[in-house]
């Protein structure tokens, strides 16, 4: 062990002294770098791919002051090159009459958007940059990005990644960090041929969850010809494959809850139009397209404020469509109250008319709605264990738009009248209840919380005329099944149906469990018309 | 009761000079018929097509139209709905004599036209990439067959060392048949079984969060992973969507797609997507001379700058004019005198080559694989060197590598087999 760490420090020592022999050549260096600096943006220009990432490594390894800046433009897609000139320039916004900076910092105005054309690159090359600057990330201030860096060169383990980690591990902080270079050093030792070594290595390892560690162990097992090391390499492997399958389960969980809450959102308001006034609302789906719709436009009417536009058209949504379906209730369903299959039809022919409406006015192709940044990325909680924000963010928003409602039902005054009338419609009445201003507004309460869905589908899935076909379905499924007229029934149906299918998809393919939640909610039908949560009394009885 | 019967005679005069005017117009022009989706699932892709055939139309009749005649549109709604589209299609043929139909998108709806056209023996141009294993006397297919755009796209990975292998689609004909195509392919080119997963989702699929994760998890090995995907349609957006929020990047897993075209990225926001992969025959970005005048006319003709251009749009292109050329040849539009002068004829496509029309129906087009871009466009990334044609039965598979499909006479054989020397005498 001691010989070991000797070595460590006389490389360490060398490499010391490289630094400072750089150190002092540097004014030699300064002309060296703009020549370098002119042959890569050439390269760049006119190279092909291969050429081009050659010219990014060799940028690399001069070690030239600019490298991360070039770097991040082209990532950041920023590096443009006129086409006559052939000289590099960085465009932060590519329009007419913005300014290109060319390397030196001289600036000029864009006449004509073709002068100038994008730096392209392909994967080869952005694995290229990922590694530079995973190289180059050692030396960051901040730990978490060392971190990431050292967890970035597991990928390709080559000595001279060994020598830099060796020397970075002596001057290392964070005992993070260490712990990550002593898993890349174990991965490495995994190749030698030294027994000592290799032992220590899998004990490293232990526990270790990245993915680098299990594909090197099981490299080793399936290779090595001692059986006494095979044997404790597997035993390190089995423990570590134990916890990757908890954290499966926990991660099926959470998926689970999540497609349940897109299932409670698509439905809740469904609960309210469905289950508290029995109407069969064909149109449901179209009401959380207007609702995703309202979204893309508040968008259109705010580009400079990307990250507040949800939160603003979280009310224009419930406001739009919740107009939208007191207009139809109003204009169509009052008319047709204790028929429902003509209520049936005739909601079907709104949802046509809404989808084609939309498609006359937005065009028939998707829009794009856009993720603001607080919404995207994901909390990293292991190598193999990830909650992806915009689905945490949907969950909780689920339960926020849930909560609300219960108090709306429970503790207004429109939620008293919404009941009374639900249970009993004439007596309602002779108590002085208006019940067809009560119906407009409940109807346009659930409409408009189906607008509010479509805020949140609209960071998931499609902006199209189409989108609203594609939740009627599970919506009906979820409040028939948790109990029609019981808002607890909906969510309790929604999350247990989306746990359910998230468990069966891995072995039962996408399409069969589907299937075979459908069959089972029929079955459950039939065993209990009334759903889950049944609503009891003499009004449930008429 | 008295004025019943007016309206009703006044409806019937009226109906009577109408078609008395049409009559009169028919004489004097050719009638091409456009069978797309213009409402319903498919509207969002078809809408796009039926506004090309319209375009390339009119410049047909500001050169003078064709035989000295003008060309007539006629545009009819088959609403995304199958059976509907053989109802139109004969429409199209019977009542308003067309000479020629482009039109539909997707197999399902091919098949369903397909009796039609050879009843009545008339033609359909056919503009999307397809499963192959088809050749009908009366259909041109101006898309790309499997050999034109998957197998290639699956090479080219192999050559930046691909070895596992997922194949994603949506369940249907193309999908299904694509994936086994494939799969036969890889497992001749030495690939193992456990090293390919295949997956299929229903139409319209919206929850990815599983499928992702285990495709993160197939990935994860070692050995580096790519994701062939004929996922078709709406489904991709929260496919991709997916992607991007569990941070798969294309440098780890890359994704190539065959459904996911200019069009369907309009829609997305492209920014997670960058480095990801779609093989088609032609990209907007492509840089040529053709390319940017058909770019510029597209966007005149739509009054939008923004709007992309994309393969299906270029196969229009190439049908019609094709088409065109084999009526000059042919020197008059009769079915059966162009079904024999269009094998051969040689037109430009819009990246700077020529496409002919095989004897098996199928077009010769270049390959090219493109990386999404974050402005929604592709950039080139590997093209075949000069065209490739298209194979009607596909080498790979049991019971269709016999078959070969050759519409000249004397052969004249859609699934000629090579082994038994025999023609199966099906008609496609």
């Amino acid at each position: 062990m001691m010989t070991f760490s000797i070595r460590h420090i006389f490389r360490y020592l060398l490499s010391c002294l490289f630094l400072v022999s750089v150190l002092i050549s540097s004014p030699v260096m300064a002309a060296d770098d703009s020549q370098s600096l002119q042959e890569v943006s050439q390269l760049l220009i006119d190279g092909d791919f291969d050429e081009k990432s050659r010219a990014l490594s060799r940028l690399a390894e001069t070690s030239h002051p600019r490298t991360s800046e070039i770097l991040q433009l082209l990532s950041d897609s920023q590096l443009y090159y006129h086409k006559k000139e052939k000289q590099l320039y960085i465009i932060t916004e590519y329009d007419k009459g913005k300014v290109a900076k060319d390397l030196a910092g001289n600036e000029q105005v864009i006449t004509k958007k073709r002068d100038y054309k994008k730096v392209t690159l392909n994967n080869k090359m952005r694995g290229v940059i990922n590694r530079i600057k995973a190289e180059l990330g050692l030396n960051a201030d901040n730990p978490q990005q060392r971190e990431a860096a050292v967890r970035d060169l597991l990928k390709d383990i080559t000595p001279d990644t060994v020598t830099t980690l060796k020397a970075r591990f002596f001057i290392e902080e964070s005992k993070k960090v260490r712990e990550m270079i002593n898993i890349a050093l174990a991965i490495n030792d995994l190749k030698s041929s030294d027994d000592v070594l290799l032992s220590n290595a899998i004990e490293q390892l232990d526990g270790s969850l990245e993915q680098e560690s299990r594909s090197a162990l099981m490299t080793f097992v399936s290779t090595t010809e001692s059986p006494q090391l095979k044997k404790q390499a597997q035993i390190v492997l089995k423990g570590i494959e134990d916890k990757v399958q908890y954290y499966g389960w926990l991660e099926t969980f959470y998926f689970g809850l999540s497609l349940g809450s897109v299932l409670v959102l698509a439905g809740i308001g469904l609960a309210i139009t469905f289950g508290v006034m029995g109407v069969i609302n064909m149109a449901h789906g179209e009401l959380i397209m207007i609702g995703a719709y309202t979204t893309y436009v508040i968008q259109l009417l705010m580009p400079d404020h990307i990250e507040w536009s949800i939160l603003v058209a979280i009310p224009a949504a419930f406001v739009v469509s919740g107009l939208v379906g007191i207009g139809i209730e109003r204009g169509v369903i009052r008319f047709l109250y204790g028929r429902p299959l003509e209520t049936l039809l005739a909601t079907f022919g709104i949802s046509l008319i809404l989808q084609q409406a939309v498609r006359s006015v937005f065009s028939p192709l998707n829009r794009s709605v856009e993720t603001p940044d607080w919404m995207s990325g994901l909390i990293q909680i292991n190598p193999v264990f990830s909650l992806t924000l915009s689905r945490l963010y949907i969950i909780l928003f689920c339960l926020i738009v849930f909560v609300a409602l219960l108090l709306v039902l429970k503790k207004t005054a429109l939620g008293l009248q919404v009941r009374a009338v639900s249970q009993n419609r004439a007596m309602a009445r002779a108590m002085g209840i208006r019940s067809n201003r009560v119906d407009a507004l409940t109807f346009g309460l659930g409409s408009g919380v189906a607008g509010i869905a479509g805020v949140a589908l609209s960071q998931l899935t499609n902006v199209g005329p189409n989108m609203g076909q594609a939740y009627i379905i599970d919506s009906f499924m979820v409040v028939v099944f948790g109990g029609v007229g019981n808002l607890w029934g909906t969510l309790v149906a929604g999350l247990s149906l989306g746990v359910a299918n998230k468990v069966l998809e891995p072995w039962a393919g996408a399409v069969l469990a589907k299937v075979l939640m459908l069959i089972f909610i029929i079955l459950f039908i039939q065993k209990r018309p009334r759903g889950l949560f049944p609503q009891r009394g003499r009004a449930a009885e008429g | 009761m008295k004025t019943f019967k007016k309206t009703m005679l006044g409806a019937a005069c009226a109906m009577a000079l109408s078609a008395g005017s049409q009559a009169a117009l028919a004489e004097d022009t050719i009638k091409v018929g456009i069978l797309h989706s213009l409402s319903g699932t498919m509207a969002i892709s078809e809408t796009t097509l039926k506004d090309t055939m319209l375009m390339l139309i009119d410049e047909q009749n500001a050169k003078g139209g064709l035989l000295g005649k003008k060309l007539e549109a006629v545009v009819v709604d088959p609403a995304s709905n199958w059976p509907l589209f053989a109802e139109k299609a004969r429409e199209l043929v019977s009542k308003e004599k067309v000479d020629a139909v482009f039109g539909c998108w997707t197999s399902v709806s091919r098949k369903s036209v397909l009796p039609v056209f050879e009843e009545t023996n008339s033609l359909l141009f056919y503009p999307v990439q397809y499963e192959g294993e088809e050749s009908s006397k009366n259909v041109f297919y101006t898309g790309a067959a499997p050999n034109q755009q998957a197998v290639p796209a699956v090479d080219y990975l192999m050559n930046q060392g691909v070895e596992r292998w997922v194949l994603a689609g949506t369940d249907y004909v193309y999908p299904r048949t694509t994936n086994k195509i494939l799969e036969a392919y890889l497992k001749a080119k030495g690939v193992a079984p456990e090293d390919i997963m295949v997956n299929y989702t229903p139409f319209g699929h919206s929850d990815w969060q599983s499928i992702v994760s285990d495709i993160k998890k197939f990935g994860s090995t070692g050995k580096k992973t790519a994701v062939v995907s004929t996922i078709n349609g709406d489904a991709n957006v929260p496919f991709y969507k997916e992607l991007g929020s569990q941070g798969v990047a294309a440098s780890d897993i890359p994704v190539v797609a065959f459904s996911v075209g200019e069009e369907e990225l309009s829609g997305i926001d492209t920014g997670p997507l960058v480095g990801h992969l779609a093989a088609w025959n032609y990209f907007m970005s492509v840089d040529s001379e053709a390319n940017d005048e058909f770019i510029e006319a597209w966007q005149k003709h739509v009054k939008n700058e923004d709007r992309v251009t994309n393969d299906p749009m270029e196969a229009h292109y190439l049908g019609f004019n094709m088409w065109v050329e084999a009526v000059k040849k042919a020197g008059t539009t009769d079915p059966t005198a162009v079904q024999e002068s269009i094998i051969g004829v040689a037109v430009p496509n819009l990246t700077g080559g020529y496409a002919t029309m095989m004897p098996n129906h199928h077009i010769t087009k270049p390959v090219l694989i493109g990386e999404i871009q974050d402005d929604g466009q592709f950039e080139v990334v590997w093209n075949t060197s000069g065209t490739v044609a298209g194979d009607a039965w596909s080498d790979y598979l049991e019971g269709s590598k016999d078959l070969i499909s050759d519409w000249r006479a004397p052969l004249s054989c859609g699934n000629y087999n090579v082994k038994t020397a025999k023609c199966s005498g099906q008609n496609f």
